[in-house]
Order: C-alpha cells, then sequence, then structure tokens
C-alpha cells in the first residue's frame, strides 16, 4: 500500500531557511543544507524547497543549493519560487531536483503547464496554489500570497489538472504559520475532485492535525514547516503516531 | 568501476551522486568505449518507452546492451531502465524493447490515483540477491513489467493490484522503483550491485 507522506518545507530567502506567520513576519530557522540532510535522515519522504525571494540574483543562489543538497539527500526534492519557463525548470531538473513547483508563472500563462509537463513528464511538475477563503469559496493569490487574483481555486486546479500536471500542493493562507490545523474542507474538496496527489499545506501545529489532513481531508501528503525547524514534533513522531492511528508511512 | 548509460533521458545526476556517496567509482557516459571497459553498467531513465528506446537504437545503443547482457557481464536497470529490458511495452503505441528478459509492459490498473507515486512497499519473492528484505522504497511510474516467467520475479508490490517490482534473470537485474532515491534501503541495493554482491 501507498504511503502517506510527510514533507518538510524549507522556505529560502537570501541562503536562510526562514518562516512567517499568514505569509509574513520572518524568522530565521537555519540553513537549508543541514535542515534537508537532517530531515532526510530523521525519515521525512520528501523535501520542498521554495525560494521566497525569487529574484533573478536569488536565482543562481538556489540552482547551486539544489547541487549541493542533491549530493546530500537520497529522497525526492521539489523545488520552486519564481519558476516562469521550460528553461527554469530545465535547469532546476539538471542541478538535481526531482520535481519542480510552479505558482505564479502558470496563473500568467497556464500553457506554460501543458508545455512543462509534455516536456519533462507529468511526475515532475508541481503545481502549487495559494488560496484564502472568501465567503463559501476559495481565491486564488499569486506572487508568494501578496496579489489577489479573481480567480476560483476549484476551477483553476481543475483546469491545472487538464493541462497536465502532476501534483497539487495546496496552501492555505489563512491557516499558514498558525499551527491551527489545514483547511480540512477545501484539501477534501480538491482531493475528492482530482485523479492526482494532493500534498496539503498550511497550519500544521499538532500530531492530530497529520492525522485529519489524511483521514478527513484525504491528502495524499502533508507539508509542513515550523513545527519541524522548532522541533515542537520532530519527523519520527508523526510516523510514530500515524502508525498507531492505523495511517500507513514508510 | 559503474558505467551509467547516459543517453538523454531521465536524471541521470541522481543515480551518480548517490554512487559518489558510497564512495563507489563510476563513469557517467555515452561512450561505449567508456563503457565497455567498465564491470557493470546502469541503465537509468525516466519517461517513455517509445522515445527512449528510438534513442537507444539511432545510438546503437541497443546492440550494445545486447552483446554486455549476453556475454554474461551485469547490467541494472532502473525505472524505465528496467521496463527496456523487456520483449515489448504498450505504453502509447507497441514498441519492441531489448528483449533480454521475455515479457510485456503494460498499464497498471489504477490504484487510487492515476500515477504510482510515492513510497510503497517492496517485498522480496522467494530468495534472491536484489531484495534481501522488505522496505519502503520510492516509485514513480504508471506502466509495469509483466515478465512472462514468474521465475524471473524477485520483489512484488501492491498497488490498486500486486505487481512487479524487481526482475532478474541471471546477469540483467530491473527496480521498478529509484534505488538512487530510496534513503538507506535503496542505497543498499546500488551498493551491493555496484560491489558484486548482486
Amino acid at each position: 500500500m501507498l504511503a502517506k507522506r510527510i514533507i518538510p518545507c524549507l522556505d529560502v530567502k537570501d541562503g536562510e531557511v526562514v518562516k512567517g506567520v499568514n505569509f509574513v513576519n520572518l524568522t530565521s530557522e537555519g540553513n537549508p543544507v543541514e535542515l534537508a540532510e537532517k530531515y532526510s535522515k530523521e525519515g521525512a519522504d520528501e523535501l520542498v524547497f521554495l525560494d521566497i525571494t525569487a529574484t533573478l540574483e536569488s536565482r543562481n543562489n538556489v540552482i547551486d543549493l539544489v547541487k549541493e543538497v542533491a549530493k546530500k539527500v537520497f529522497i525526492p526534492f521539489t523545488v520552486g519560487g519564481g519558476v516562469r519557463s521550460v528553461k527554469d525548470i530545465s535547469e532546476l531538473l539538471n542541478a538535481g531536483a526531482d520535481k519542480v513547483s510552479i505558482n505564479s508563472a502558470a496563473l500568467k500563462n497556464p500553457k506554460l503547464l501543458n508545455e512543462a509537463s509534455n516536456r519533462f513528464g507529468s511526475q515532475c511538475i508541481v503545481l502549487a496554489v495559494d488560496i484564502k477563503r472568501t465567503g463559501s469559496s476559495w481565491n486564488v493569490f499569486s506572487h508568494g500570497g501578496s496579489r489577489s487574483l479573481d480567480i476560483n481555486a476549484i476551477e483553476w486546479i481543475k483546469e491545472a489538472e487538464d493541462c497536465g500536471v502532476g501534483e497539487i500542493l495546496l496552501t492555505s493562507m489563512d491557516a499558514d504559520g498558525t499551527q491551527a490545523g489545514v483547511d480540512l474542507e477545501i484539501t477534501k474538496m480538491i482531493s475528492d475532485m482530482v485523479s492526482i496527489p494532493v500534498i496539503a499545506s498550511g497550519g500544521i501545529g499538532s500530531l492530530d492535525h497529520f492525522k485529519d489532513a489524511f483521514n478527513i481531508g484525504k491528502a495524499d501528503a502533508v507539508l509542513a514547516a515550523s513545527v519541524f525547524h522548532r522541533d515542537i514534533i520532530p519527523v519520527q513522531k508523526v510516523k510514530k503516531y500515524l502508525t498507531e492511528n492505523d495511517i500507513q508511512v514508510r | 568501476m559503474i558505467g551509467v548509460i547516459q543517453y538523454g533521458i531521465g536524471n541521470i545526476g541522481s543515480v551518480k551522486n548517490a554512487l559518489d556517496h558510497l564512495n563507489i567509482p563510476n563513469v557517467v557516459t555515452a561512450d561505449q568505449n567508456q563503457l565497455s571497459s567498465c564491470d557493470r553498467l546502469i541503465l537509468p531513465g525516466v519517461g517513455a518507452f517509445e522515445p527512449a528506446m528510438n534513442i537507444l537504437s539511432d545510438l546503437k545503443f541497443d546492440l550494445f546492451i545486447k552483446d554486455w547482457a549476453n556475454d554474461g557481464k551485469p547490467i541494472l536497470g532502473i525505472c524505465l531502465g528496467m521496463q527496456l529490458l523487456l520483449s515489448s511495452s504498450e505504453e502509447k503505441v507497441v514498441t519492441n524493447g531489448l528483449d533480454l528478459i521475455s515479457g510485456h509492459v503494460s498499464q497498471l490498473k489504477k490504484g487510487d490515483r492515476k500515477i504510482h507515486i510515492g513510497w510503497n512497499k517492496v517485498e522480496p519473492l522467494g530468495k534472491n540477491d536484489i531484495i534481501t528484505e522488505s522496505g519502503f522504497a520510492y516509485f514513480v511510474h504508471s506502466y509495469v513489467c509483466r515478465p512472462q516467467n514468474e521465475s524471473h520475479i524477485t520483489a512484488q508490490t501492491t498497488y490498486g493490484q500486486s505487481f512487479t517490482s524487481a526482475i532478474q534473470k541471471d546477469n540483467v537485474i530491473g527496480v521498478q522503483f529509484h534505488p538512487e532515491k530510496s534513503q538507506g534501503f535503496g542505497l543498499s541495493i546500488l551498493r551491493r550491485f555496484s560491489i558484486g554482491e548482486i
């Protein structure tokens, strides 16, 4: 049986791992290569790196970082942040990334998703979607959560799946950094709707949040940051707890 | 010396990184003279069967690999590299493979999701040199190998249905998962293949 995945997320800014609350007030959490190695040894199933500066200057640093991590970490890892073109994707994959996550550039030009998945295969194209609840629906935000778009999350994800993306990384901005649990309602809706894996992200603060994201949210994987960086819940503890609750993990 | 066949398909860097990490001398190249002087070969691969097979035959790698295997020298196919060892595949169009192990490649009957992606349990079948114990490995694929002779199956995994996750016919070996991305479980398989335990 396929195991549910636990994915530590490293938000990288100026060569350091940082974390904020609701996408702002960033604090430093450590060195990305050291943290990546630590998590993979502790049993993380995958790693996600997001370059949250995503400026032109930071791109080369990210490529160097990907190369360094690829030499030390033997689990899959996804890199995202500022990915704008097939060329950007190709550079990251060549540097050693296994998957690339795309967000703002796909909203601007959904054809990028077709192009990327045809060229590199669906399995290495992840669509990152940042969403906020407005009344009874969810809206999509771009540019690291700074721009509100008049796009419905469900419609957008449906379209992206048709364009060939291989996975959905769904982040609830309302929940992000609050440690109040993932948005189970939208996670379940998306998960029931698509036939590709859904990674639930934003708001993980307790062991029960992991369990609920799988059992109620029907997520295939859960991504979290603060709880791992700050040693609030080590990866092994999550695995042990999920096993005790009859959720298949590695 | 381990030779990793570079034929322009898939993320070969990660196989090299894993071998380097294990301190195993290796060369990643498309140069057949250089590969000929290696002790063992790895055929990696991610992507679709037909384009990969076309590239192999354009570069005359199909004959090279067949000769290599028929000389009794060890070769390990990873993921698509494993599938290419079989007789044929029905992925998109029916395409002949290297036919080093009789059998066909066909679509994995649907699990919960259309691609089998993630960590799944590899269960050894009988006594074999590749998979000495069960463990979790990282998979990314939607087609699977169906060897004609069941004695060539060395491990199975379940996703919707039970499928072949490792094969061996004498010196020809294949794994459907990515050992280079399967941390300790996978690295130990690469190490044992490389030092000649498999």
